[in-house]
């Protein structure tokens, strides 16, 4: 039995391109919505639909699009995150590329439902050539009637408007990558106020992942129950996983909601690299705590990571071998958070730093005793104390490092 | 003497910041296009692009200095950048790394005399099933080794 439901026709020949697209049934959840539906009743379905975040909150997203106030006399926007940033994350990519309409139908379901006449679509900066696929397609989709002015001949308009960014992790981050559409840099702001009262350019504003709205379509079309039957009660729909590191078959798998973590590697990705041997999995993205070797019959949902003490965050699964020393990932792990923390916060900003320093010297030969309970202490520190998510982020993955594989960080150490 | 900008440019910069409800907001696209003509964004380009779209020069610098693919110095024709993250480094980009700087002859965030070739790592670029990889400009080669990497080099001769 097939569950794909994203990524279902991407076999086929350009799908990217609007009239192979439509020959699948895409555009038809639009007609339905907007000819039969009101905006009212397309929230509900969503809501209904237990849809949650696939940017890495997971946070529902019928119930953020309801937070939009509506009779506030600003204009609303919608910001489609697809700035993904994550390391190890790549699936938003090839939803980008392989079929951008679905996006788009996505988008303009969304801004239907929230009563939006204007949305951005942020890609990251490195994404250039897919950017101008997306470019190709949002024409396409003016030339054919469903962007732009009274769509369908509804009395609903719609404007896309797309921009790069350029090489910033942290615009990832939703109210950073307000600013960095304001054209500003990528500080995150203080919350509250949320960017849905206050947002872009201090409108409403609702901001979504790529893989998110792109569900949107289905939900229309055939119904939250569907939906939910497709993943769990509460986290309904697939998810598209992303496994890389030291495995067989690296790429992309879509599967239910739930899946347990060992048959994605195992059965999916064909299990380990030749020869390899299982030592450690990074389930959600780089800020995802580490799983060791016997953690991983777990079913891949956000509340059954969230239990385990990790998170599903943007489902992107690193297969780590026992050939590869924890340090070597200790040391990937803090490298990236001290380049990338935008230094706004000053836990995050020097604590980054420290822990990176400290962890090269490690490398290097040149650690000390007590090294790692400083780099705990330090990772402590950042936790919980920083404007952003990014801060738990970074202080996250290297707290479950250290104490889940601290004899063998021991062993870098000199001893007494 | 400031440097010429084409018409094009120009026209392509009041395109983009009509797609913004301020003007201002319309900075990093036009960033974009402006290093894709000049090649960079050098004190010139800031003042250039902050008279074009109204802000201080100083409003300018700010976003270059913090976006890391805006150059504030001419870099070579081919900008190689290795990615140095997690799933790439698990398979081998490390030592990818490694035998370009000794093929090249220059370290990171350094040019080749001729001009040809500059160095970089980067962190995650989103093509993770493809480790280890690296861009040349903006096209992504993915799973590389030696072999590929001699290849490539031969090509962009």
């Amino acid at each position: 039995m097939d569950e794909k439901v994203l990524t279902q026709h991407f076999g086929l020949k350009e799908l990217f391109r609007i009239e192979v697209y439509r020959e699948q049934g895409g555009y038809k959840a639009v007609e339905k919505a907007l000819k039969e539906m009101t905006p009212v009743a397309v929230l509900d379905e969503v809501k209904r639909a237990n849809l949650r975040g696939r940017g890495g909150a997971g946070f529902p997203a019928g119930v953020k699009w309801g937070f939009v106030p509506q009779h506030v006399p600003k204009p609303r926007y919608l910001c489609v995150n697809a700035d993904e940033g994550e390391p190890g994350t790549f699936k938003d990519r090839y939803l980008l590329t392989y079929n951008p309409h679905l996006l788009l139908e996505g988008t303009i379901l969304a801004s239907y439902a929230v009563g939006i006449n204007s949305a951005f679509i942020y890609v990251r900066g490195e994404y250039e050539k897919v950017t101008l696929r997306l470019e190709g397609a949002i024409a396409e989709a003016y030339r054919n009637g469903y962007l732009g002015k009274q769509i369908l001949g509804t009395d609903f308009s719609l404007d896309v408007v797309v921009q790069r960014g350029a090489g910033a992790y942290i615009c990832g981050e939703e109210t950073a990558l307000l600013e960095s559409l304001e054209g500003k840099r990528g500080y995150p702001r203080l919350k509250p106020p949320f960017p849905a009262s206050v947002g872009l350019f201090q409108c409403p504003t609702v901001i979504n992942n790529v893989e998110t709205l792109s569900n949107i379509p289905f939900i229309v079309q055939n119904g939250a129950g569907w939906f939910i039957k497709k993943g769990l009660p509460k986290d309904g729909g697939t998810r598209i996983f992303g496994v890389s590191g030291m495995i067989k078959n690296p790429g992309i798998y879509e599967l239910p909601l739930g899946t347990k973590l060992r048959t994605i590697i195992f059965e999916h990705a064909g299990g380990m690299k030749e020869g390899k041997q299982l030592k450690a999995v990074i389930p959600g993205g780089m800020s995802a705590p580490i799983l060791t070797e016997d953690e991983i019959d777990l079913p891949m949902d956000f509340d059954s990571l969230a239990a385990a003490g990790s998170m599903l965050g943007s489902a992107a699964i690193i297969v780590i071998d026992r050939e590869t020393s924890i340090l070597d990932v200790l040391k990937a792990v803090s490298k990236f958070y001290s380049h990338e923390s935008c230094g706004q916060c000053t836990p995050c900003r020097i604590g980054t730093a420290w822990i990176n320093k400290i962890v090269k010297r490690v490398a290097g030969g040149e650690g000390e005793r007590g090294d790692i309970d400083m780099i705990i202490r330090l990772a402590s520190n950042i936790r919980g104390k920083t404007l952003c998510p990014l801060g738990d982020a970074a202080a996250l993955p290297v707290l479950s490092i250290c104490q889940k594989f601290r004899r063998e960080l021991e062993g870098y150490l000199p001893h007494a | 003497m400031s440097p010429e900008y084409s018409a094009s440019l120009r026209r392509k910069i009041d395109e983009v910041a009509a797609l913004y409800p301020k003007r201002g907001a319309a900075l990093l696209p036009v960033l974009h296009l402006v290093q894709r003509e000049a090649g960079c964004i050098a004190a010139e380009e800031e003042r250039f692009v902050a008279l074009a779209l109204g802000l201080k020069p100083v409003k300018v610098r700010e976003v270059v200095t913090f976006y890391t693919m805006f150059l504030r110095r001419p870099i070579g024709k081919y900008h190689l950048q290795v990615c140095s993250n997690l799933s790439c480094s698990l398979l081998g980009a490390g030592s990818l790394l490694e035998y370009l700087q000794q093929k090249l002859g220059i370290e990171v965030g350094e040019t080749t005399a001729d001009g040809r070739f500059t160095l970089s790592t980067v962190e995650c670029l989103g093509a993770c099933e493809q480790a280890p990889c690296l861009m040349v400009n903006f096209d992504y080669q993915g799973q590389m080794d030696r072999e590929k990497i001699d290849r490539l080099l031969e090509s962009l001769e």
